[in-house]
């Protein structure tokens, strides 16, 4: 155990240092603002991937906790003029509120049910952003969320910014990192094989499914509110279906149950967009040739994929190297 | 106008949106049945075939039943496409990955839709006439009569095929049992393609039809296919009497709540009805498979 943990500490100390030294060299303020969006993805992804990776049960609803994450603080601190961190912690409450009144029913299904239902969920989740205008701004959106604060230091570059969101996500990869090699890691891949084997030793699975549902809502809750303040306007739009699937996406091309993957996931499905973008109307149609062409050949992710194919090459080139000795 | 004739109203307007939804929810059964794959490029074969007819309309001097007949198959042909170059070739039987490429599938569908037709909604003539027909206290278009005419065409034929045809009744034992029907010499990879483009096919017409009501744009196919899920799985997912039970059911419980509560909540009662029925009773009304669940 402890090996492992020393194992951990430096993977994520060296990191951590990689990303301590990226603004040395990136000072670019678009570059910074792509950096602190891939880290606000991590961290949705980060806990997503606990739920799907690990214990195998899927959420097609995740945009509406990052959502809830965002307007809580939005609305507390734009309308409401409460300060932003009592604010986040407030959300943070709230989205395990709620999670926990959509997880209890709908963890008891699985497969495509549990799929649908969390689809609905955050549908009707984003409907209510929508529609609520009187608190929520409707559809235009919710303008003049402030910026955060430590102390009396304003975090209103990017760079600043930079540290804060991704000192919070390398807090929550290490956590992640520590609960997945953890007795109750265990348990959640043991419910990932097979979910009778894994009560039949004692597993408590539903509670334990219901738990790693509200941790990852938790991750998606602060990774809103950390959204919210940085570009300080936030619209349903962001909150869709599509945004859901999008981090589906990032769990899987970085490979199930794989924190680094998942890392890696965020990274390229942040920047991939941006890359896109000078396809102007096109890149929708790039985007989704990706997305089939991965899945349809790499189901495994990216990352995995990639050394599938690395080992396929060598051991054509060995057989090669072999036939040509021999003849 | 008084509240009965409302009423009248909401159920006329929900019956025929109704039938888009279980005409539909038929397309998901049809390529569940076969594949037990959740198939979320759906909605964009409506969008296509509604997208399709409008351009052989406008550019074209084709009768507007031809250039249905065409929109049709050429939707059918994209379904038989995504079957071919996307599903089969998947290494993974894993639902997860099969949903994603599906979603892919329906994101390059959409993209590859708005390059054709830019992002503004377009119209179409009503088949015959506008003039409304009045019924009771409410009033109907005469675009609704032929959207319920050919949603009940589409159920008849599809009836026949099921229990008629050879190919039919091969694609009902895939259903049944795959393996099984592999024995007894059925090509189930064939089978699954024709699953995919009768489903292409279906969507089509049900997106024709409504398009002189509703108009038609890039992006009405991503909530109508996931409203057209919910008729689905209302009436149980993989019973084809479910779907279109479902499909009603949920076009008159929409136009009920859009008109008594609030049309702004409308898109939401869908998924309402959705999640009570996932959380009261997965099978769905009339579902009879076997929901994991424990």
């Amino acid at each position: 155990m402890s090996r492992f943990l020393g194992y951990k500490s430096v993977q994520v100390g060296s990191f951590g240092l990689l990303l301590a030294l990226v603004p040395v060299v990136v000072t670019n303020r678009y570059y910074l603002n792509v950096l602190i969006f891939i880290g606000i993805h991590t961290l949705l992804v980060v806990g997503l991937n606990l739920l799907m990776g690990y214990a195998g049960q899927i959420s097609l609803g995740h945009a509406a906790f990052f959502g809830l994450g965002a307007y809580t603080s939005g609305i507390l601190t734009a309308t409401y003029k409460l300060s932003p961190w009592p604010a986040m912690v407030i959300a943070v409450v709230l989205t395990v509120a709620v999670a926990l009144l959509v997880g209890v029913p709908a963890l008891k299904l699985s497969g495509y049910y549990l799929a649908m239902a969390t689809l609905g969920f955050g549908i009707i989740v984003y409907i209510f952003f929508k529609e609520l205008v009187w608190l929520t701004g409707g559809p235009s959106g919710l303008v003049g969320i402030p910026k955060l604060s430590i102390g009396n230091v304003v975090l209103d570059e990017p760079k600043t910014y930079y540290f804060l969101v991704w000192a919070i996500t390398l807090g929550a990869i290490a956590l992640s990192l520590n609960i997945v090699d953890s007795r109750v890691g265990r348990a959640l891949r043991a419910i990932h094989d097979s979910e009778p084997a894994a009560r039949a030793s004692g597993i408590y699975t539903a509670r334990l499914k219901i738990w790693v549902f509200v941790v990852s809502a938790v991750y998606a809750s602060v990774a809103g509110s950390l959204y919210a303040h940085f570009i300080t306007f936030i619209s349903p739009s962001s909150f869709d279906f599509m945004f859901s699937i999008k981090l589906v996406t990032m769990v899987v091309v970085g490979g199930m149950a794989s924190i680094w993957g998942a890392v890696f996931g965020a990274a390229t499905l942040t920047v991939l967009p941006e890359v896109l973008a000078v396809f102007h109307d096109f890149d929708i149609v790039i985007f989704g040739l990706i997305l089939m062409v991965v899945m349809i050949f790499m189901p495994q992710g990216l990352t995995r994929g990639a050394l599938d194919l690395w080992e396929k090459y060598r051991l054509q080139r060995d057989v090669a190297g072999e036939s040509l000795s021999g003849g | 106008m008084d509240l009965s004739n409302q009423i009248l109203q909401y159920i006329i307007s929900g019956i025929t949106n109704g039938a888009i939804y279980a005409v539909i929810a038929l397309g998901f059964t049809i390529i569940y049945n076969s594949t037990e794959v959740i198939n979320f490029a759906q909605g964009e074969f409506v969008m296509l075939g509604g997208m399709a007819v409008i351009a052989l309309d406008s550019m074209t001097n084709l009768p507007l039943g031809f250039s249905f007949l065409l929109a049709v198959l050429a939707v059918t042909l994209v379904g038989l496409a995504l079957e071919r170059f996307t599903i089969r070739p998947a290494k993974s039987s894993d639902p997860i990955a099969l949903i994603i490429i599906t979603v892919g599938a329906s994101i390059f569908l959409r993209g590859v839709a708005m390059m054709f037709w830019g992002k503004d909604s377009l119209g179409l003539r009503p088949f015959t006439g506008s003039t409304p027909i009045h019924l009771g206290g409410a009033t109907l278009v005469p675009q609704s009569l032929w959207v319920l005419g050919v949603t009940v065409m589409v159920m008849a034929a599809l009836q026949f095929f099921y229990k008629r045809t050879i190919t039919g009744k091969a694609m009902r034992a895939c259903a049944f049992n795959r393996r099984a029907a592999g024995l007894v010499g059925i090509g189930v990879n064939r089978m699954v393609l024709v699953s995919f483009g009768l489903s292409a096919a279906i969507g089509a017409a049900a997106g024709i039809v409504v398009v002189p009501i509703t108009l038609c744009g890039y992006d009405v196919g991503i909530m109508l296919g996931l409203k057209g899920f919910c008729a689905a799985v209302l009436g149980g997912l993989g019973s084809s009497p479910g779907s279109i039970l479902g499909g009603f059911l949920l076009g008159v419980l929409e136009a009920l709540g859009a008109g008594l509560i609030s049309s702004g909540f409308k898109d939401a009662i869908a998924f309402f009805v959705l999640l009570l029925v996932l959380f009261i009773r997965p099978s769905g009304l009339l579902g009879s498979k076997e929901v994991k669940r424990f």
